[in-house]
């Protein structure tokens, strides 16, 4: 994997947020936080729960509107968008969400069909079935085309919530916490469908989790959001080798539970 | 003192939010690309799957209104008068007020519970992140439905309640099927039919709003899910009897004229 110095040199950050300050009530969850992304980068953003993670990403794509902050993506500052130049903006950014959100009432096929048929341009001409066919095969999904989501394992909902994810071809997904609730075999078929997805469609990702052992096989640069601020960041090796307690305390998670598990 | 104030005060405030929801939705509600796969799903949910109910109970109800009535009119000496009685009472109110009552609990509750859990799982924003609007997609097919569907619904309780009226005038006395139905009809005039069916397009109105209000803004949590269901029912019964009292009082300055 290539290093996030090699990713950046030269480059336009797809996703630039500066100072970015959120409150829920007398709860600052936000207080000023700082990150870019450059095309074809994996960074993980690391924290505790309710450490403000998903709130971040959700500024992202206007579902949650920051007090204070810029936030820019593919040059756009979100805040300022009207809802038609959101939504174009959308298009470009995939969401996977934690508990992947399928629609509940329709078939997998379906579910592709939803924001295909809103958007055909963006397959440009190809055949609707074929890309929904094409985007299913490449998650190991092509059997389940006419399951509903209830019938889908945990697994398989994420793997389905990916490929509907990717059928607008987004320049950048967006993941929250992809691998939490799964085990850890199909937390590893998770894995590799997400690098198998970065190699095909040439995106760029920015991953949120708690969890230091997938945050080391996914990313190019680690951020980690503590106290509402990007307290430091790095690559795997470079944050495992910190003295700082607080990053050291999310690499003796992982040691404990490579001892007790 | 002050609980009382801050209710009262929550009380106002729910008002302008449900207000500035309908304001959404009538500003939408011809927007295009019009969602018609959705809305004609929607219609079948809404008005299809709830005919039963809905005609089971207007027969009860046009047999129970006519067993009770009947020892009463026998003893007036105006038991030949019951079709037109019934006739009236049912078209005017008692069909409307009974189809929409079971509405508001079968669909307020149907609806409120299917957004509400959509919004805890997060498909709304799902649906949101795609460039997709869920209000357009979601709320205004619904409120569409609801208010589509309620007219044909009131006219089907009326019909089948007349239908259990007849039933027991026909067992206990010696009516036949003409000529119930020609004194039930006779008695009705347009200001009966047109005030009754134009109120019901209203109650269609207020169960999609405030079914899909509740819904949409649902709290987070399976308790959320709960909450939005139980809470659109009691909120559209109440304004449910309001708009009635409305439609009463207006139909009755034209009674009057």
């Amino acid at each position: 994997m290539k290093n996030s110095e090699t990713i950046k040199s030269g480059l336009q950050p797809l996703i630039e947020i500066k100072g970015v300050k959120k409150k829920f009530g007398e709860n600052e969850v936000l207080k000023g936080f700082d990150l870019q992304l450059f095309p074809k980068e994996n960074v993980v953003i690391l924290g505790k729960s309710g450490s403000g993670k998903t709130v971040l990403i959700k500024c992202l794509v206007g579902l949650v509107e920051p007090d204070e902050g810029a936030v820019h993506v593919l040059g756009q500052s979100i805040p300022d968008l009207n809802q038609h130049e959101l939504d174009k903006i959308r298009k470009e950014v995939g969401f996977l969400f934690q508990g992947s959100a399928l629609y509940d009432s329709m078939t997998l096929r379906e579910n592709l069909q939803f924001p295909l048929r809103r958007h055909p341009e963006r397959i440009k001409g190809e055949n609707e079935e074929q890309a929904i066919r094409q985007i299913l095969q490449s998650v190991g999904l092509e059997h389940a085309i006419n399951l509903m989501p209830a019938e889908l394992s945990g697994g398989m909902k994420r793997r389905a919530a990916l490929a509907r994810t990717l059928i607008l071809r987004p320049q950048i997904i967006l993941y929250d916490e992809p691998t939490t609730g799964l085990d850890p075999i199909t937390a590893n078929e998770i894995i590799g469908l997400m690098l198998k997805v970065q190699e095909q469609y040439d995106t760029a990702s920015l991953i949120i989790t708690h969890d230091m052992d997938f945050a080391r096989v996914i990313s190019n640069r680690i951020v980690i959001l503590q106290d509402g601020i990007n307290y430091t960041e790095g690559t795997y090796l470079e944050l495992s080798k910190s003295q700082d307690p607080k990053v050291k305390a999310f690499f003796k998670d992982v040691q404990s539970r490579n001892q007790y598990g | 003192m002050d609980s009382i104030l801050n209710r009262l005060r929550y009380s106002f405030e729910e008002t302008g939010r449900v207000a500035a929801f309908a304001g959404r939705f009538f500003s939408e509600a011809f927007r295009r690309p019009f969602e018609w796969r959705e809305l004609f799903r929607q219609c079948y949910l809404i008005g299809y799957q709830s005919l039963f109910l809905v005609a089971a109970t207007g027969f009860i109800m046009g047999l129970v209104l006519t067993l009770q009535l009947r020892p009463t009119m026998i003893e007036f000496g105006a038991v030949a008068n019951m079709p037109n009685m019934v006739s009236i009472s049912f078209i005017r109110e008692i069909g409307p007020m009974v189809t929409v009552l079971i509405c508001a609990g079968k669909i307020g509750s149907g609806i409120g519970a299917e957004l509400g859990s959509m919004r805890v799982t997060e498909q709304i924003d799902a649906m949101e992140v795609s460039g997709t609007n869920p209000f357009h997609f979601l709320v205004v097919t619904r409120i569409w439905a609801c208010i589509l569907m309620l007219p044909f619904l009131v006219i089907a309780a009326d019909t089948v309640g007349l239908m259990g009226s007849f039933l027991v005038e026909s067992t206990k006395g010696s009516v036949s099927m003409i000529l119930y139905f020609d004194k039930a009809f006779s008695a009705l005039s347009i200001g009966d039919v047109v005030p009754a069916t134009i109120k019901s397009f209203f109650f269609g109105l207020v169960i999609g709003v405030v079914g899909c209000y509740k819904g949409y803004n649902s709290e987070k949590g399976t308790a959320g899910v709960g909450k939005a269901a139980n809470t659109a029912v009691v909120l559209a019964s109440l304004l449910l009897f309001l708009v009635d009292l409305l439609a009463v009082l207006i139909a009755d300055i034209y009674y009057t004229i």
